[in-house]
């Protein structure tokens, strides 16, 4: 390919700098004047980081995504953006002297938060130990119990989701930045700037983190059209997904789903910020310990017992 | 004068019936809501377990009471009674068609939670606070609140266990689509 010290390329064509530059321009322009579909693409592939877009700009980009999930799902989905509430910090507590391992709020958070049905997704794991075992040895519990029925003589269940941490491992590894912790505490996803590299899973110590190796399936009538942005909307194959107290519940004053659910009331929630609340009163009242706390990530996640 | 008394008593059994059937009307309702209890929020209270078997004082206005611990044959035979039932008779805690506390005042099956606090006071102090027993609605607006017996049965009060949703799929049962 040398000839007279003057690189050629493979073609033999001759192709000076400025022609290049020039081809390379116009072929750029033309394709931002298409129409229609390529356009659209264009809007998606330059979408910001949700967090430095202004009002307008989200409003613009729901209104595309609610378009494309149209088409993709079969069905209408509403996707709201709505902000945390200055003052609220959410915080959750599990009475693991009342769960039973029923699993009904894996079902019920599958059904809210459009988590893909095969390949199968949870974002709850629900692990039973045996009483009287040195039990904090997650590895050692069992999560695929299926006895005739619950509560069993001699075990205990202890569910695992998203511990929204303060200081949350996850956040920091991202090289993206497609996830944060919002300012009412809740980790959230940007699904359209996850790049799927899943070094946020291997940071969780928890396992909250799920992964869609997958294009969801779920089907159009199983879709829970009232999304949000960073919440329940349907996800993309290749992108990491999680709990998230069910934001498009909470920031609209709701209970999450898995609170709603549990037959025995052993899930609470509320602001812990405000004196008042349950999640307030069972910390100041009821032992309480948080998993895995020696790791420094300070979960807003409280396991305690009432009794 | 025979056939006079006769329709006294006609229309006056009438009457009694006419009350009788009023009153079941009123707690027909499922699960209604009740407004507000001072500081607690609304809740909702069950319907009444046996709707044949309210009000009490259609039947027990015309019996004596029979305080004898024994096995019902007659009647209440779909009640076990197993809440403490060495030191306890039906007439500990029912009077008439009311609640008995054990200062024998009576409440309302409405209040049905103000008798069962009074032996579960730390319970009952958790309930108002919201950590025992099941919420709903909004975190920081309108809740609604179970009584006791929406989710105990007041005479065998221990949770009867429950079929389990199916497990999570094991990764070896992932076949190729």
């Amino acid at each position: 390919m040398e000839e007279n010290g003057r690189r050629r390329n493979p073609l033999g064509l001759k192709l000076p700098r400025r022609t290049f530059i020039k081809g390379a321009l116009l072929g750029l322009g033309s394709a931002a004047l298409l129409p229609g579909q390529a356009g659209a693409a264009w809007e998606a592939f330059l979408q910001k980081n949700f967090r430095e877009m202004s009002d307008a700009e989200v409003r613009a980009v729901i209104a595309r995504l609610e378009k494309e999930a149209a088409g993709e799902w079969g069905k209408e989905i509403k996707i709201d953006a709505s902000k945390a509430k200055p003052g609220v910090k959410f915080g959750y507590g599990l009475d693991l002297s009342r769960c039973i391992g029923c699993r009904k709020c894996v079902y019920a958070c599958t059904e809210e938060n459009n988590q893909s049905r095969t390949p199968q997704i949870h974002w709850i794991t629900v692990l039973r130990f045996a009483k009287g075992e040195k039990w904090l040895d997650l590895e050692n519990s069992e999560k695929y119990y299926n006895p005739k029925e619950v509560p069993e003589e001699g075990f205990f269940y202890l569910p695992v989701q998203c511990q929204q941490c303060e200081n949350p491992p996850c956040v920091k590894v991202c090289p993206t930045k497609a996830t944060w912790k919002e300012p009412d505490g809740i980790v959230v996803i940007d699904y359209n700037w996850c790049i799927g590299c899943r070094y946020c899973m291997a940071a969780c110590p928890y396992g909250a983190r799920r992964f869609n190796w997958a294009r969801p399936g779920i089907k159009a009538e199983e879709i829970n059209p009232d999304t949000h942005y960073l919440g329940n909307r349907p996800r993309y194959k290749g992108v990491v997904e999680k709990c998230t107290f069910c934001v498009q519940r909470t920031r609209a004053g709701k209970y999450p789903a898995c609170v709603e659910v549990c037959p025995v009331g052993a899930r609470k929630f509320g602001n812990l910020l405000d004196p008042e609340s349950e999640i307030r009163y069972l910390i100041k009242n009821k032992r309480v310990f948080r998993l895995k706390e020696d790791l420094n990530t300070e979960p807003k996640f409280f396991y305690f017992f009432a009794t | 004068m025979k056939r006079l008394v006769f329709l006294i008593m006609a229309i006056m059994l009438h009457g009694i019936f006419l009350m009788a059937s009023s009153s079941t009307a009123a707690t027909d309702a499922q699960e209604m809501e009740n407004g507000k209890h001072g500081d607690l929020p609304r809740f909702l209270v069950p319907s009444a377990a046996s709707q044949e078997n309210f009000p009490c004082s259609r039947c027990h206005n015309f019996r004596t009471a029979d305080r004898t611990k024994r096995k019902l044959t007659a009647y209440h035979r779909n009640i076990e009674l197993k809440h403490a039932e060495d030191q306890r008779w039906c007439y500990d805690c029912h009077e008439g068609d009311q609640l008995r506390l054990q200062n024998g005042k009576l409440v309302a099956f409405t209040e049905s939670y103000v008798l069962c606090g009074q032996c579960h006071g730390t319970i009952y102090r958790d309930w108002k606070a919201g950590i025992h027993g099941k919420r709903s609605g909004e975190w920081d607006g309108d809740k609604l609140y179970r009584v006791c017996a929406n989710c105990h049965d007041p005479h065998k009060p221990r949770f009867r266990a429950i079929e389990p949703k199916q497990p999570p799929m094991k990764p070896s049962d992932i076949k190729d689509r």
